[in-house]
């Protein structure tokens, strides 16, 4: 890895006197992926704006792509592309005048955008969907049409927010597989998500947030070993009080959510015993993952 | 601040273009009904009221009383067409359709997009006032060649007017807003600055006033030009629409960062 794509220090944002970001530090190095996770509110967006330089923190220093944001914004923007929430793609436009608009945004040619647009619809997918209008794409399509447009001016760093929020499973997967492609060909990726499967299939590290702070930090895995290291054994279907007290002896830790009982076992065996017979129960055993570590670290469930 | 507000702030003299070239791109999807929808409304209002009440009228400052109006209707349709264009379809780009969104994360700034726009409202209002204007050459209410000096005063009308609507368009949070601006703003100055009847048949409080607003002095170009006539003032009127067209540009700017770079 060589020198650092993004760098935040200490930064904080607030909003009529409520802080969205506060005292945020992380780095993140050229050519890995990096997650900001958190539930709806935790700052995320926030962050990703202050990356291209659209919003300013109160306090703090950025760094991006080795110029000061926001002062450099517009130096740092030329080798970043940005996928957004939400789409805003010209929807009378046909796919391949989105690419041709887009590209002139960057001072580009006609002729050197031409000269691109065939492997970025390749890259896309959207090869028989040139001439479509935008309009009439589904939403998978315009999420790969926006993930081409952002890749017009040969980024080194990719922004993404939310980058499959809304897309079913299928077109979710189009885009993952898509976006490790990137990252073997030595992108950086920075991405704010609420899908902790996101996080784990994608990022090489990652920080949790929460009412703005980074509440921790490290790889899936590490996280994962850190904060819970034992199988999990999730439980629905009875009294969570009177079942919390029948297992609370054979397990490290048991945490409650909605109807649901999560028991962190480190034998797992000895929890199955305390079920058997209750035909009242569903339950189902499971490796430990991120929305575990949230549930660990905030008391609070990531929104689904 | 003073360094941040530079930074949004236009990057350099072309970038711009490439906000003109989009818009121009979508106008041309739709060309033809734009511009039958741009022309039909002045031009009935031209032969409604220009024979109506021409015949009643008889002649004003020496020419017919449609003539006289056909240059009230060239600047007031380039006023109406480039506010138009800027407080509905430039408030749509910046508001729900989130095209300003996506240029921000290009190279481009936010005075570089807000000068595409203001391009874009004022070719729109060229064209516009340009019709008209040809229309009248060609049934005689204008003068030939001379209409032609009316061109560059169209455009700049439309610059003027696209700048003091994208004030209102920063201030605006939606579109029920902009009826006030119309109904305030922009349909009094057609009475106060000559566009139906001179100037001179307002009383003198009122004539003050018109001598400030700047669909006056895109009139008191226009009219000579199409009439053939010398103008007064020249220098005067064109100085008056460079600062409406110039200053709110940078009020507009200051305003869309607050809104939009937070």
């Amino acid at each position: 890895m060589s020198k650092a794509a993004i760098e935040f220090t200490g930064v904080k944002k607030s909003f009529r006197n409520k802080f969205v970001v506060n005292e945020v530090s992380f780095t993140v190095a050229s050519g890995e992926c990096f997650g900001l996770l958190g539930p709806n509110g935790a700052g995320k967006s926030t962050i990703a704006r202050m990356v291209l330089g659209m919003t300013r923190p109160d306090a703090g220093k950025i760094t991006v792509l080795g110029e000061p944001m926001p002062e450099r914004g517009r130096l740092a923007r030329k080798g970043i592309g940005v996928v957004p929430q939400f789409d805003n793609l010209e929807l009378d436009f046909t796919v391949r005048e989105n690419l041709l608009v887009f590209g002139r945004y960057f001072g580009m040619s006609t002729r050197s955008i031409e000269a691109i647009i065939p492997s970025l619809l390749e890259f896309s997918r959207l090869e028989s969907k040139a001439d479509a209008r935008v309009a009439d794409l589904s939403g998978g399509m315009k999420r790969r049409l926006t993930l081409a447009r952002a890749l017009i001016n040969d980024p080194q760093l990719l922004v993404m927010d939310e980058p499959t929020t809304g897309l079913d499973p299928h077109a979710r997967h189009l885009i993952w597989e898509r976006l490790r492609f990137l990252l073997a060909r030595g992108k950086t990726i920075i991405l704010t998500t609420h899908f902790m499967e996101e996080a784990e299939r994608l990022c090489d590290r990652l920080c949790v947030l929460d009412h703005g702070r980074n509440i921790a930090e490290g790889s899936p895995h590490t996280l994962i070993e850190e904060h819970i290291g034992c199988q999990v054994i999730e439980i629905f279907g009875g009294n969570p009080q009177e079942l919390s007290s029948l297992i609370r002896p054979y397990v490290q830790r048991i945490e409650v959510s909605g109807e649901t009982l999560f028991c962190y076992a480190p034998d797992p065996e000895q929890v199955r015993v305390q079920l058997r017979g209750r035909a009242d129960l569903r339950y189902l055993q499971r490796p430990p993952n991120l929305e575990d570590v949230f549930l660990r670290l905030t008391g609070l469930e990531l929104e689904k | 601040m003073g360094e941040a507000f530079a930074a949004v702030l236009p990057a350099n003299a072309w970038n711009w273009a490439a906000v003109w070239r989009r818009n121009y791109l979508a106008w041309k999807k739709v060309a033809l009904a734009s511009i039958l929808g741009s022309l039909a409304d002045p031009m009935i209002s031209l032969f409604g009221l220009g024979t109506g009440l021409g015949i009643m009228i008889g002649r004003v400052e020496g020419t017919s009383y449609i003539a006289f109006l056909a240059a009230g209707m060239v600047a007031t349709s380039a006023m109406v067409a480039s506010t138009f264009e800027t407080i509905y379809a430039a408030f749509s780009r910046m508001h729900d359709r989130r095209t300003w969104e996506a240029i921000l994360y290009t190279r481009l700034t936010l005075g570089d997009i807000l000068l595409g726009e203001l391009a874009w409202a004022a070719t729109r209002a060229l064209l516009a006032g340009a019709a008209i204007a040809f229309v009248a050459a060609v049934l005689g209410y204008a003068a030939w060649p001379s209409v032609l000096y009316a061109l560059p005063v169209i455009a700049l009308t439309g610059l003027a007017f696209a700048s003091l609507a994208m004030i209102v368009a920063a201030l605006a949070p939606s579109y029920d807003y902009f009826v006030f601006y119309q109904t305030l703003v922009t349909t009094p100055m057609m009475f106060l600055s000559g566009a139906f009847f001179p100037l001179t048949q307002l009383p003198g409080a009122l004539q003050q006033v018109g001598r400030f607003l700047p669909l006056a002095h895109s009139i008191d170009l226009i009219r000579p030009a199409m009439l053939d006539r010398p103008a007064d003032g020249i220098a005067l009127h064109i100085g008056a629409l460079c600062i409406y067209a110039v200053l709110p540009f940078f009020i507009s700017t200051a305003l869309f960062r607050r809104r939009l770079m937070r």
